[in-house]
C-alpha cells in the first residue's frame, strides 16, 4: 500500500469508527487531487465527505465551528503553500480558543491535512514546507508522517486527539513510498520521536520525505566513512520529543538536523537551541543544520536549492571532522 | 449549439459596409450583455478591417502557443504547473482593445494570454515556461507569473484570489494620482475565475473599492469550472456579474472579442468618471483542462468541449466577421494563420536555445539595497548577512 492509499484507509477507519467525523475540502468529494479521498463520498455519502468552494479560510474556520460542538472535523487543503489565507483561522482561533474560554471550549477534533514539500519541479507555490510557522503557535500540533504506515497511524491519532492538529504529508511520497500496512484500526502515540536507525557517532534528525534523503546520507556516511549515524524522525514537530534527542546525543556528542523549509527560524532552530542547552557539555562539535535556504522556493533551482544527501554527508562528516 | 454559431455569424453581416470597399464596419453581436443596477451598453460595435487582423492574429498567435506549450510540456520541457488559455483568447484581447497601456490588469496564474497582449513577445513567454533567463519574469516566475512593467501589467498570481485586492490597491494609485476630482482616472481590472469568486479578499476588495469610489474592475472569468468543480457545486450566486450585491455590473460574452471590447469600454468610463468599481462576468470557456495534468474530461463530456469549439470559437467568430464584411478572404486568412503558426515555431525554436539563468540568480531579487540597475526596472540584490544564501562557489557546501 502506498501513502495516499495508507491516507485513505485511515480516514475511511475514522469516519466507520466516528459517526460525527467529516471530510471536506476542494475536490476532495472526488477523491482530491493526490486521490487520498478516493471513494470516500460513495462509502460514507454526501453529508459526510463534500467539496467546498475555493476559499481556505472559510474551509479552516468552519471545520472548527463544527469541531467546537464535540465533533469530528477533517478538513484538506489542497496544498501546504495554500493554507496562508486560513493561516488566521488556525492560528488565531483553532489554537486558542481552549485557552480563552477558559476550557469551555476547544476544537480538538479538527485536524487539517495539506500535501507539503518539494517534488521536483513545483516552483514556488507547490512546493512549500510551512511547519515551522504553526510550531510557532502554542495550541496546535503539527505532524508529518514518513512512509505509509506512519502515515495511517498519525493521522488516525490526529484526527482522535483532543487538539487541534497539522497534518503535513509529504507529497513526493504519495505513490512513491510503499510499506505493509496494517489493515485494522491502530494509532501511532503524537509527541514520540522514531530511532529508525540506532548508531553511535552522529545523531541525524528529520522528519517527512527528508527522512529518505536522511537515510541516503548516513549510509553514505557508514559506507564511505565508517561513520555510525542514529537516524531519528521526529514524526510529531510540536510538540517535539526533546527526551529521546537529548538520550541520543549524549550519547553521540553530534547532531545534524535537516529541514527543506529555510534556515532561518526552521524548526532545525529551536531543536539546535533545545540541545545546545541540555546537551551543552555532551558536544563534541558544532549542531549542524542542513536546510533550503533563504530564498523563494525557486522554480528552476530546486535541485540546487534542496537539502540533498550530499549536504547532508557533508555535515555530518563535518561534525566528525570537528 | 450548432446554430447558435449560425446566429452568430448572420448577425455579424456589416450594415453599412459595400463589400471589399468599406474598411469599416458595424456588427452586431450576437449575445445579450445584461446589467446589474446598471443600463448595458449597445449590441453593436465597430471594427476596423486592421482592428480585426490585429485581433484575429493576437488570438490566433495565443491559441498557437497554448498548443506548443502543451506539445512542450508533454515532452516535459515545461515543468512545474502549466495553465493554458486556449478557448479565452477574446477576453485578453477585448480587454487591451479597451484599455490603454496606462490602465493596469491583474490576474490569476492562466496569464499567458494576457502576457501576450500586453506586449511581451512569443519567444519571450516560451522562454518563461521553459524557465530560460530571457523569459519576461527571468525565467523565475515560470508560468503562473508572467509581468511586464513597461505595460502595467502586474502578473499572473498562483494563490487564487491573492491578486484582487492587489487589483484595489492599484485603483487606489489611479485615484490618489489624479490632479483634479473632475480627471478621467485610468482603470485597474482584477480578474480572477469562478471558482476565485469565492474567496473571502474578492469581497473584501470590492467592499473598500466601493467604499473609497475605486477606478477598479472586479472581472469574473466564467469559464465555467474551477478545477473540475462546476459553478453550481461553487457558487451560491452563479451569476457572477451580480456578486457585488449593489455594486453594478455587467454581463459580457467572454468568446466575443467585439463584445468584450466594447463592454470594458463601457465599464472603463463608467469606473474611469469616478463612480466607483464595477463588476464584470465573462462567459467562456476552457478547451484544455484545469492544468497540464488534468485532461479535463473527468468532470465534462469530450462532446461539451467540442460543441463549444464548433459553436462558440473565439477566433472562429473573428474570422467569420473579416470575411463576411468583406475585408478578408477565406484564403488570405489562410495564408495569415500559417504565417503565424510559422510564428510560433520559430519563436519556440528561438527560446530552446536559450538556457537557465545563472546559478547566482537563486539568491538575487529577494531584498535590495534600493538602488537601480541599469536602465531596467531592476534594483540591485542585497544579501544580509543574517540572510543563509548557498555558497554557489563551492556547491557541496551547505
Ligand atoms: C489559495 C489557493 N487555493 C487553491 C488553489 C488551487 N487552485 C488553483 S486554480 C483552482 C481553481 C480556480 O478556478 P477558477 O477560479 O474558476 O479559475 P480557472 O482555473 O477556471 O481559470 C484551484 C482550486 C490555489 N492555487 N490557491
Ligand atoms: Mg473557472
Amino acid at each position: 500500500m502506498n501513502m495516499f492509499m495508507a491516507i485513505n484507509d485511515a480516514m475511511r477507519t475514522a469516519l466507520k469508527s466516528d459517526d460525527s467525523a467529516v471530510l471536506f475540502g476542494e475536490d476532495v468529494a472526488f477523491g482530491g487531487v493526490f486521490r487520498c479521498s478516493m471513494g470516500l463520498r460513495d462509502e460514507f455519502g454526501k453529508n459526510r465527505v463534500f467539496n467546498t468552494p475555493l476559499c481556505e479560510q472559510g474551509i479552516a474556520g468552519f471545520g472548527i465551528g463544527y469541531a467546537s460542538t464535540g465533533r469530528t472535523a477533517i478538513a484538506e487543503v489542497q496544498f501546504a503553500d495554500y493554507i496562508f489565507p486560513a493561516f488566521d483561522q488556525l492560528v488565531n482561533e483553532a489554537a486558542k480558543m481552549r485557552y480563552r474560554s477558559g476550557n469551555q471550549f476547544n476544537c480538538g477534533g479538527l485536524t487539517v491535512r495539506a500535501p507539503y514539500g518539494a517534488i521536483g519541479h513545483g516552483g514556488h507555490y507547490h512546493s512549500q514546507s510551512p511547519e515551522a510557522y504553526f510550531t510557532h503557535t502554542p495550541g496546535l500540533k503539527v505532524v508529518i508522517p514518513r512512509d505509509p504506515i506512519q502515515a495511517k497511524g498519525l493521522l488516525l491519532s490526529c484526527i482522535r486527539d483532543p487538539n487541534p492538529c497539522i497534518f503535513f504529508e509529504p507529497k513526493a511520497l504519495y505513490r512513491g513510498s510503499v510499506g505493509d500496512v496494517p489493515v485494522g484500526d491502530y494509532t501511532i502515540p503524537l509527541g514520540k520521536a522514531e530511532i529508525v536507525q540506532p548508531g553511535t557517532d552522529v545523531t541525524v534528525v528529520g522528519w517527512g520525505a527528508q527522512m529518505h534523503v536522511l537515510a541516503k546520507a548516513c549510509d553514505m556516511a557508514q559506507s564511505e566513512m565508517g561513520i555510525s549515524c542514529e537516524l531519528i524522525d521526529l514524526r510529531t514537530i510540536v510538540p517535539w520529543d526533546i527526551a529521546t534527542i537529548v538520550d541520543s546525543v549524549k550519547k553521540t556528542g553530534r547532531l545534524v538536523v535537516s529541514h527543506e523549509a529555510p534556515k532561518t527560524s526552521g524548526f532545525a532552530a529551536e531543536i539546535a537551541a533545545t540541545i545546545s542547552d541540555k546537551c551543552f557539555l555532551y558536544l563534541e562539535a558544532p549542531i549542524q543544520r542542513v536546510c533550503g535556504y533563504d530564498t523563494p522556493f525557486p522554480l528552476v533551482f530546486e535541485k540546487c536549492y534542496v537539502p540533498d544527501h550530499l549536504k547532508n554527508f557533508e555535515a555530518i562528516k563535518h561534525t566528525v571532522d570537528f | 449549439m450548432q446554430a447558435a454559431m449560425k446566429i452568430a455569424t448572420r448577425a455579424g453581416v456589416p450594415h453599412k459596409a459595400a463589400r471589399g470597399f468599406s474598411t469599416s464596419a458595424t456588427f452586431d453581436l450576437p449575445v445579450d450583455f445584461k446589467g446589474h443596477l446598471c443600463e448595458p451598453p449597445p449590441q453593436q460595435a465597430e471594427a476596423t478591417k486592421e482592428e480585426l487582423l490585429e485581433y484575429h492574429k493576437n488570438m490566433f498567435l495565443i491559441r498557437r502557443m497554448e498548443i506548443a506549450a502543451d506539445g512542450e510540456y508533454k515532452a516535459r520541457n515545461i515543468r512545474g504547473f502549466c495553465h493554458l488559455y486556449d478557448g479565452q483568447e477574446a477576453i485578453a484581447q477585448g480587454i487591451e482593445a479597451a484599455f490603454t497601456r496606462e490602465d493596469d490588469v491583474i490576474t490569476t496564474y492562466r496569464c499567458h494570454g494576457m502576457a501576450l497582449v500586453r506586449g511581451s513577445s512569443v519567444q519571450a513567454i516560451f522562454e518563461e515556461l521553459l524557465g530560460f533567463r530571457n523569459g519576461v519574469s527571468r525565467g523565475k516566475g515560470g508560468s503562473m507569473h508572467m509581468y511586464n512593467k513597461s505595460s502595467n501589467f502586474y502578473g499572473g498570481a498562483a494563490i487564487v484570489g491573492a491578486q484582487v485586492p492587489i487589483g484595489a490597491g492599484l485603483g487606489f494609485s489611479h485615484k490618489y494620482r489624479r490632479e483634479n476630482e473632475s480627471d478621467k482616472m485610468n482603470v485597474s481590472i482584477a480578474m480572477y475565475g469562478d471558482g476565485s469568486a469565492n474567496q473571502g479578499q474578492v469581497w473584501e476588495a470590492a467592499n473598500m473599492a466601493a467604499l473609497w469610489k475605486l477606478p477598479v474592475i472586479f472581472a469574473c472569468e466564467n469559464n465555467e469550472y474551477g478545477m473540475g468543480t462546476s459553478v453550481n457545486r461553487s457558487s451560491y450566486i452563479t451569476e457572477y456579474y451580480k456578486q457585488g450585491n449593489t455594486i453594478p455590473g455587467i454581463f459580457i460574452d467572454g468568446m466575443d472579442v467585439l463584445a468584450v471590447r466594447e463592454g470594458m469600454k463601457f465599464v472603463k468610463d463608467y469606473c474611469g468618471s469616478g463612480n466607483g468599481p464595477m463588476y464584470v462576468e465573462l462567459k467562456t470557456y476552457r478547451y484544455h483542462g484545469h492544468s497540464m495534468s488534468d485532461p479535463g474530461i473527468s468532470y465534462r463530456t469530450r462532446d461539451e468541449v467540442t460543441n463549444v469549439r464548433q459553436s462558440r470559437d473565439p477566433i472562429e467568430l473573428v474570422k467569420k466577421r473579416l470575411v463576411e464584411a468583406g475585408f478578408s478572404t477565406e484564403d488570405e486568412l489562410k495564408e495569415i494563420e500559417k504565417a503565424l503558426r510559422k510564428e510560433v515555431q520559430d519563436a519556440l525554436k528561438a527560446a530552446k536555445e536559450s538556457s537557465v539563468p545563472d546559478d547566482s540568480e537563486l539568491a538575487t531579487d529577494i531584498y535590495t539595497t534600493g538602488k537601480k540597475m541599469g536602465d531596467g526596472p531592476r534594483l540591485e540584490s542585497e544579501m544580509p548577512s543574517v540572510v543563509r544564501m548557498p555558497d554557489i562557489t563551492n556547491n557541496l557546501h551547505y
